[in-house]
């Protein structure tokens, strides 16, 4: 044991307020230990890999010809599509992984440290964007192979993959709030997927918009992920930022502003 | 002077819906000196540490850290203590030195700093070789270790331990003891909570006693004891036929009220070990032969019998 005497605690100095610098470097240190972990469980990353992989060539060829007259043409429609389809549903992944995670004893002493009560979460999901590029490059690779060659060159592809995977980030809040308040790992995978699915479905991402019936044109036009697809088309074709990227921008700010202290509360109160 | 109190608790409740699992608990802890709350499984002593720690809020009273109020100042709370649960708090995905460098850098220290205080503390507890391996290949000892390390970076000058040798080996226990003790002489306040009367004893300055969520009893080891009765001598005859004689010769030479609980077998308070040695020779005179004695202290069981008038709830428990 080192001889140096403990400080008496009556005499420290202390405040009782985490700095913005702090949160983040707490975050980011969290994110770097989620890397460290992922890096001896690379099986977590099958979801992210095949996904794209097998769904890609498999929804050209099957939508390429009846809907846009050849896969060619298809191509810059149907990738962006994937591309939100596979994050979207890979950031319900990310909420039953922390909820695992939080089940463990780690998270007692994370939660008796000095540090900001948001880093374990903020650092966990920001640890899982790892996941995002990864699906995003292997999208964008996968139409590649397939003659996938966006207007806007590489700059479209790059901002285009960015902002989905901010996106995924600011959604993931959400399902780690489900995280929170549902009894086990499994009811997370659930109850999001049941929300994705036709979230993801009932969007642009497939097929036109004006071939749907009328009532539903209405769903599909407000839903987010409609936006978030447009936005990225845009982005990828023309290298144009549009409204829809701002919407996209807002709505992924306004789901963090409200379900990231929702989140963290249900957190706290977890004894 | 009067030292500083490291910790000050009042009138302390915490409830899970029916159960008042901590029911009015007051301590009060001098800064520098080892605590015991002694207690069985479900006596609210792991409860009292997770309000303590700032992990659980309390639903009545009020629980003061060097002077810093745990809900209101928790942040400040935070930054002065460790704690060691009784549940391993270290991460099983990741190596020991892992564990240690992220909880350095949580801590504030840069990555070269919080490698060097990892491997510091490694060497420390003896666990530099098994630095690199995953904690799933760990014993239970070397958890423990790790764990007690993990709460050392910040060198924190008050440190929880719940139940720091519940299922350690004998050797290993008195490793934590000698650890223990080191913390302490470094200038360090200590909080520890277990179900061995003998521990407490052992490390305790001071012992609180806590039962169904209450302290039953406080105070210096020695006092306690006193207040719980003495050890008790036991003797085995040889001949049962000899019973009547013996318990006879043991109440002149004792002094004492001698009891009879199984036949060949009588047990007497010792107040005095000398008496021990008159009673054997006066034994030895009346030609009885013993087949067996011996010394029995004070037992867990035997205080909350005296101060509850009932068992411990968990005699199961206290065992595993």
């Amino acid at each position: 044991m080192t001889d140096t005497q403990i400080i008496p605690g009556v005499e420290r100095r202390l405040k009782n307020h985490t700095s913005f610098r702090q949160t983040l470097s707490h975050s980011l240190t969290m994110a770097y230990r989620g890397l460290v972990k992922v890096r001896r469980t690379p099986e977590q990353f099958f979801d992210v890999v095949l996904q794209p992989i097998l769904f890609t060539p498999m929804f050209t060829y099957i939508f390429g010809g009846a809907i846009a007259g050849g896969v060619k043409a298809y191509l810059p429609i149907i990738i962006p599509g994937i591309l939100v389809q596979t994050i979207i549903t890979a950031t319900v992944v990310t909420g039953v992984q922390l909820r695992e995670d939080m089940e463990k004893g780690v998270f007692n002493r994370f939660r008796s440290l000095p540090i900001a009560r948001i880093a374990p979460l903020a650092g966990a999901l920001l640890a899982d964007t790892v996941r995002y590029v990864i699906a995003a490059t292997i999208t964008f690779g996968m139409g590649y192979l397939l003659g996938y060659r966006p207007g806007a060159g590489i700059e479209g592809v790059l901002m285009g993959g960015l902002l989905v995977i901010i996106f995924a980030w600011c959604l993931s809040w959400i399902f780690a709030f489900f995280g929170m308040i549902v009894r086990t790992a499994s009811s997370v995978q659930g109850i999001s997927l049941l929300i994705l699915f036709p979230l993801t479905f009932l969007s642009n991402a497939f097929v036109p918009v004006k071939t749907l019936p009328h009532w539903l044109q209405g769903f599909v036009n407000g839903n987010p992920i409609s936006h978030l697809i447009s936005a990225i088309r845009q982005l990828t074709s023309n290298g144009v930022i549009g409204h829809d990227f701002w919407l996209s921008l807002i709505g992924a700010a306004v789901i963090v502003a409200i379900f990231a202290p929702l989140t963290v509360r249900a957190y706290m109160r977890k004894a | 002077m009067i030292s500083p109190l490291a910790i000050e608790v009042q009138g302390l409740v915490k409830t899970f819906g029916d159960n008042r699992a901590v029911d009015g608990v007051d301590l009060r802890v001098p800064t520098g000196s080892i605590y015991g709350v002694l207690g069985p499984n479900g006596a609210g002593k792991s409860t009292v540490i997770n309000v303590l720690a700032t992990l659980m809020k309390p639903d009545g009273g009020s629980a003061k850290v060097f002077g810093h109020d745990v809900v209101e100042e928790s942040q400040i709370v935070r930054q002065l203590i460790g704690v060691t649960g009784q549940a391993a708090t270290v991460d099983e995905g990741l190596s020991a030195t892992e564990n240690l460098v992220i909880f350095g850098r949580l801590l504030g220290l840069s990555m070269s700093g919080a490698k060097k205080k990892a491997a510091e503390l490694l060497e420390e507890f003896g666990l530099t070789e098994a630095a690199k391996r995953p904690l799933s290949k760990f014993s239970g000892g070397m958890r423990r270790r790790l764990d007690l390390a993990a709460s050392l970076i910040a060198q924190p000058p008050l440190i929880f331990l719940d139940e720091p040798t519940t299922g350690l080996d004998p050797r290993t226990r008195i490793q934590m003891w000698e650890t223990i003790r080191r913390l302490v002489a470094k200038g360090s306040t200590i909080l520890l909570t277990t179900q061995y009367l003998d521990e407490a004893d052992q490390l305790a300055d001071r012992i609180a006693v806590i039962d169904h969520g209450k302290v039953i009893a406080e105070g210096t080891g020695a006092e306690l004891k006193a207040s719980i009765g003495t050890a008790t001598l036991q003797l085995q005859l040889t001949k049962a036929q000899d019973t009547d004689t013996a318990m006879q010769v043991a109440h002149t030479v004792l002094g004492v009220k001698v009891n009879n609980p199984s036949e060949g077998h009588i047990t007497a308070p010792m107040t005095d070990p000398d008496f021990v040695t008159d009673l054997l020779v006066a034994l030895r005179a009346e030609k009885i032969h013993l087949s067996q004695v011996s010394v029995q202290e004070p037992t867990l069981d035997e205080v909350f019998l005296t101060l509850t008038g009932k068992p411990s709830l968990a005699e199961k428990g206290a065992t595993e």
